[in-house]
């Protein structure tokens, strides 16, 4: 079942161990996950459960240790060769020398769009991140939301199903974090991509996903999956529902449930 | 930049420029008193002390000239003779800055590839690093007269040599300040590229350099200033016949001390003079880079 056609990201007793000078550490141990195609998965947990490097794993930016995982069908290592996914992390990493269309024309150039090409998909994926008409600013004109948004628009900018996000609202404020989680329903909703969403805020999770993973440190593991009831349109006003605050309940228990205190 | 930011910053530098000119009229009194007073006592001359003051700040071969002395030397070696002359400053300072920018061209080339070297072949890295710092603590003047004399041997003379030992002083700025450079991008923007399967080149092209482009020219900088001292100190040893290092030790055989003065005064003017045009070109590069403005 873990590998029918509709599953994006497969994972079978995953497995990461880091060698250090104070002896091996469990970054994760034992991960069993399937996500499926147009799945919204939020990964949340406390620091040190793993969860970006569950996601930096996905992306062959670190290798497992044991166990099995498919992207794609596909080893991570092919699927990164293959560009299957787009990933989001937690700076927007913009380079500052290049302007907000210059830094979405990055991957495209590097993956050998042609320029027409190059140019639709830069004002479309502008659009798609309500950016139109800041396509010649400089990163640094930009406030910080904005920025990450252009990262969002240089993830989405080439034919990848799959987004890997690595806590991508984490260093901006509430106001502007909730009005982004509501441009990313829409942007979800619009592209159909697949969405791998990591953070550490309860609503966050809980607003956006479809699938919520809990998950604990020490070994890093996964604790508790939790399927979303909420409908797919979510305005903002759906956080103060019954519903919404037993799902945020229940993920809080897992939380809980996993986080040993006696340490 | 506030509008009002030149004259802050015009003012503390015209004070102390004054007080540098005052220092150096009360110093030249002093050195070039004992001399007059010797002078005036063969000659059976009495003068009162504005008189005197005024015979210390005029002598033909002072030990101190006073700071007028030497601008009307500059002045005159520079606006009232023929470029081509041999006593026109214009002229040694185009000879020697001729040789600087060649020298420092080569010598920010080489810098440029040892660091692309370094920065990419762990052998490199550990094999090259220690030998380039090792060579700038050979003091430049012993190394200077065997590079113009082992080159002469083989019949190279003239600018080359000169220029080589410029490239000797300022190809080292600048490869340590590209390994810098090229090794500034953060960990995330190279985790970006290797997301998108960049190869190694696109890398290098699309990140490494545009992000060592600031380090380049903080180390340029450096280096057109070390690649003047280069050019000079290579026309001292050589009994050049032109530059403001053949000036300058002309000027120490026949103790025409304004000439030396001024021949430091043309060096300076030359040195701020490089320095300001990398620096202008830095600032336009930056704004073409999406710099923001200061």
């Amino acid at each position: 079942m873990n590998n029918s056609p509709s599953s994006v990201v497969s994972a079978q007793k995953l497995g990461l161990t880091f060698e250090t000078s104070d002896g091996p550490v469990h970054a994760l141990s034992n991960v069993d996950l399937t996500v499926n195609k147009g799945d919204f998965v939020s990964f949340i947990g406390p620091s040190g459960c793993g969860k970006t490097t569950f996601l930096r794993v996905i992306a062959d930016l670190e290798k497992a240790t044991a166990g099995e995982i498919t992207v794609n069908g596909m080893t991570p290592e092919e699927a990164r060769k293959s560009r299957s996914y787009g990933y989001v992390f937690q700076a927007p990493a913009l380079y500052p020398w290049r302007t907000i269309e210059k830094n979405i024309a990055l991957p495209l150039e590097i993956m050998g769009y042609s320029s027409t090409d190059r140019k639709a998909r830069i004002e479309r994926t502008l659009d798609l991140v309500n950016l139109s008409g800041f396509g010649k600013k400089y990163p640094w004109q930009l406030s910080g939301g904005m920025q990450q948004r252009a990262s969002i628009a240089r993830a989405l900018a080439f034919d990848a199903d799959l987004l890997l996000m690595d806590e991508p609202f984490g260093a901006l404020d509430e106001i502007v974090r909730d009005h982004l989680n509501e441009q990313l329903l829409k942007l979800w909703a619009r592209t159909e991509k697949t969405i791998c969403f990591v953070t550490h805020s309860i609503p966050e999770a809980v607003y956006l996903s479809t699938r919520i993973v809990v998950m604990s440190p020490r070994p890093g593991r996964v604790t508790d999956v939790i399927e979303s009831t909420l409908p797919r349109e979510r305005p903002l006003e759906i956080r103060e529902t019954p519903e919404f605050l037993e799902i945020a309940h229940r993920v809080r228990e897992g939380l809980r449930a996993g986080h040993s205190y006696e340490e | 930049m506030k509008p009002d930011s030149s004259r802050n910053r015009i003012i503390p530098v015209l004070t102390i420029l004054i007080a540098i000119v005052a220092v150096w009229y009360v110093a030249a009194y002093f050195m070039n008193a004992p001399f007059q007073r010797d002078l005036d006592r063969r000659a059976n001359v009495t003068s009162t002390t504005m008189e005197f003051i005024g015979k210390t700040m005029a002598q033909p071969k002072p030990i101190l000239p006073a700071p007028h002395q030497v601008v009307s030397n500059v002045f005159e070696n520079t606006f009232l003779r023929s470029v081509t002359s041999n006593r026109s400053l214009v002229y040694h300072s185009w000879v020697t800055l001729s040789s600087t920018v060649v020298g420092f061209t080569m010598g920010t080339l080489t810098g440029i590839l040892i660091a692309v070297g370094i920065v990419h072949l762990k052998a490199l890295d550990r094999s090259l690093m220690p030998w380039i710092i090792a060579s700038q603590t050979v003091p430049i003047l012993a190394v200077a007269p065997m590079v113009i004399v082992v080159l002469g041997a083989i019949n190279i003379t003239g600018l080359l040599p000169k220029a080589l030992i410029s490239t000797y002083l300022s190809f080292f700025p600048v490869a340590v300040g590209m390994v810098k450079g090229l090794r500034s991008p953060e960990l995330i923007q190279l985790d970006l590229m290797r997301t998108y399967y960049a190869s190694g080149a696109q890398t290098f092209w699309k990140l490494r350099v545009p992000a060592s482009i600031p380090f380049l020219f903080t180390s340029m900088k450096v280096a057109i200033a070390a690649s003047l001292v280069g050019a000079i100190v290579g026309e001292l040893p050589t009994g050049a016949v032109a530059g403001i290092g053949s000036k300058l030790l002309a000027g120490a055989y026949y103790s025409q001390t304004i000439d030396i003065w001024a021949a430091l005064i043309a060096g300076s003017v030359l040195a701020a003079l490089l320095v300001t045009i990398v620096g202008i070109i830095a600032k336009i590069v930056d704004r073409s880079m999406g710099g923001r403005p200061a």
